[in-house]
């Protein structure tokens, strides 16, 4: 994925990264009709029973997902239908990997298909036994970079990261927002003086204006709880039409 | 070598415990651990504490004897006060501890979760005292069924929440204490109710809940001429109470130490390690890591984990971890009000239950159990059981 995004950014194209909920009704739909509207790869949401870093919306999908039977190996195996020309990635809550065991977790990404993982409760110290799994299997680990985050800490994150840099938008859960708050374009203002690696910013940036204003300064964005309102509410085609709406807006 | 000592740099007990949260919240936990350690090292700061615990709290709590119910048991039965401090529990202890840290820090405003209600009334009392604001979690189940201690909280000035996510029990009640703290870190104190979470919560409240544990020890001696209780037992959560009176023990006796859970929330027995609520600790979950609801007549022990320190501590065998039935808690509860004329949090009934089908076991031997709370929250709920 990273070698994909900075070739991409290279060409001055900002990157947009959906998220879905796996194992939602419509998820894959969803996931090709994003992909056709310009994303440049998908974020599937392993739903969790206790997942801290999500607001209502998330919330609500990942207990629906559960409520229907989803388990992480049902994502997995309709995941490796996808096929959809960009890369996926899987944010998902550590206990699930650590149940699951490091290598075996690993193993089971790429037989999905899947180049990343985004693990929003495992922190750069704690990262070491997933880190050596996943980069032996070739599986990119994104680290989150937080508004709190001391100068100091931010190169240290900056240098654990594969595919790119979560940088997280502001002081909260995920979740729409009516304004884009300050500290997410001044988090990736820090990131980019400290790295090269592609800072995407996540949390909290909920339409296509707040995203254009956050690609101002990163090289893209992540659409969570937006993307999932509407898969919820209208279904794979509203996802397909706001993903095309965010793509026009982030083309400069 | 010691057992009870200081987690390693990771905030590790052997192989659990940990920091596992958001990396919003990883530098309040790192300024957290270094304010704690700067206070817990400052005469003046302990001076302060000790002089709340004792003139507000009410310590040292006393120990009692129960000659009823140990004759009829064939034991001699030694309880541990801590339902005569004040608001009723042993949460006072850790709570006037992190408030009068999260004062010291510069923090205005107190957040926490609640299973019961008792950390909760801890938290809304010392935030009354010390002029901080309080919001508390709490489950929407228990917010129906400890209904006396919400009206408690709001009295104090409290906010209280009630949580409709999950299992709607104390363990989303974290979650939800855990999410407000990501968006308000910069003047909110977590102030979390038991030896959980992630480091330096597991160490920290032991810390301030070792105090149980210290008195105990002594008052035993005194009261045994110069011996050890055979048994020390308590009921177990989160097991800040647990670890609280076994911090007395652990080093200084070879007392039999018992930490008694819910058969529908035993972490310790059922569980395997896993990682949640910022810890790696045992945890009830299903085949894919998805954590599983606890079921238990005790709001307060309706959680399917347990503090890092009693895995670590079950682990090597220092400590034991029994199950009791709900049905064993409800006849433990009535047992105790009518033989001694002392009505425990059904919570403690837990480890009373425990002692109860055991004593044939303990013939003579000498048991302390720590009463951590009084059972006047749990009255009503009693009422609707018994009928």
């Amino acid at each position: 994925m990273e070698t994909e995004f900075r070739a991409k950014r290279e060409q001055g194209r900002k990157l947009l990264v959906p998220y879905v909920t796996g194992g939602l009704t419509g998820w894959q739909q969803a996931i090709r009709a994003a992909a056709d509207a310009g994303a440049d790869a998908i974020e599937i949401g392993i739903p969790f029973s206790d997942p801290v870093m999500d607001g209502p919306i998330i919330q609500e999908a990942s207990q629906r997902a559960l409520d229907a039977g989803v388990t992480p190996v049902s994502i997995f195996e309709e995941a490796r239908e996808l096929e959809v020309g960009i890369p996926l990635a899987v944010m998902c809550y550590y206990n699930t990997i650590h149940h699951a065991g490091h290598e075996r977790f690993a193993y089971q990404l790429v037989s999905a298909g899947i180049s990343a993982a985004i693990v929003p409760d495992l922190p750069l110290e704690e990262s070491g036994l997933w880190c050596a799994a996943a980069d032996a299997a070739g599986i990119e680990t994104v680290m989150l970079a937080a508004p709190t985050a001391p100068d100091e800490r931010l190169p240290r994150i900056a240098a654990r990261s594969r595919g790119f840099l979560y940088s997280v938008g502001l002081l909260g859960v995920t979740g729409e927002r009516n304004s884009l708050a300050a500290s997410a374009t001044a988090l990736a203002k820090r990131l980019k003086a400290v790295t090269d690696v592609p800072v995407l910013v996540g949390v909290g940036v909920s339409n296509a204006a707040q995203a254009r204003e956050a690609c101002l300064v990163a090289d893209g964005v992540i659409q969570g709880a937006s993307v999932v309102r509407r898969l919820m509410d209208g279904g794979p085609e509203a996802v397909g039409e706001y993903v095309a709406e965010v793509r026009a807006a982030i083309t400069f | 070598m010691s057992i009870l000592d200081e987690p390693s740099v990771e905030g590790r007990f052997g192989e659990f415990g940990g920091r596992f949260v958001p990396e919003t919240l990883v530098p309040a936990c790192q300024e957290l651990e270094a304010a704690f350690r700067d206070a817990w090292t400052d005469p003046t700061f302990r001076a302060e504490l000790n002089q709340l615990l004792s003139e507000y709290a009410g310590r040292p709590s006393m120990l009692t004897e129960c000659h009823n119910l140990g004759r009829s048991l064939g034991i001699r039965l030694i309880l541990k006060r801590e339902d005569l401090n004040h608001t009723g529990s042993h949460k006072i202890n850790n709570v006037l501890g992190q408030a009068m840290l999260a004062k010291r820090m510069g923090k205005t405003r107190l957040v926490a979760e609640t299973g019961a209600g008792q950390h909760g009334v801890a938290s809304a009392t010392a935030a009354a005292l010390l002029g901080m604001s309080c919001k508390v979690y709490m489950g929407a189940v228990d917010v129906e069924r400890q209904s006396l201690n919400v009206f408690r909280m709001k009295l104090l000035g409290a906010e209280v929440e009630a949580v409709h996510s999950g299992s709607r029990t104390l363990k989303d009640a974290v979650n939800e204490a855990m999410r407000d703290w990501v968006a308000t870190v910069s003047e909110t104190h977590y102030c979390l109710g038991s030896v959980m979470g992630p480091h330096p919560y597991p160490w920290m409240v032991r810390e301030f809940q070792r105090i149980i544990g210290e008195e105990a020890h002594a008052q035993c001696r005194e009261l045994l001429h110069g011996e050890d209780p055979d048994f020390v037992v308590a009921c177990v959560g989160g097991g800040s109470n647990a670890m609280g009176i076994f911090s007395g023990f652990i080093d200084t006796s070879t007392a039999r130490l018992i930490g008694v859970e819910p058969a529908g929330g035993a972490a310790v027995g059922r569980g395997v390690p896993g990682v949640v609520h910022g810890m790696r600790s045992y945890l009830m979950q299903d085949e894919y890591g998805q954590v599983q609801e606890a079921h238990s007549i005790s709001a307060g022990l309706d959680y399917p984990g347990v503090g890092p320190e009693h895995s670590y501590l079950a682990s090597i065998g220092r400590a034991e971890y029994p199950t009791v039935t709900d049905a064993e808690v409800i006849s433990a509860f009535q047992l105790m009000a009518r033989s001694e004329g002392i009505i425990p949090a059904l919570e403690c009934a837990h480890a009373m239950a425990w002692i109860v089908r055991e004593a044939p076991k303990m013939q003579g031997k000498v048991v302390l159990m720590n009463l951590s709370g009084r059972g006047d929250k749990d009255v009503g709920q009693m009422m609707e059981i018994l009928g």
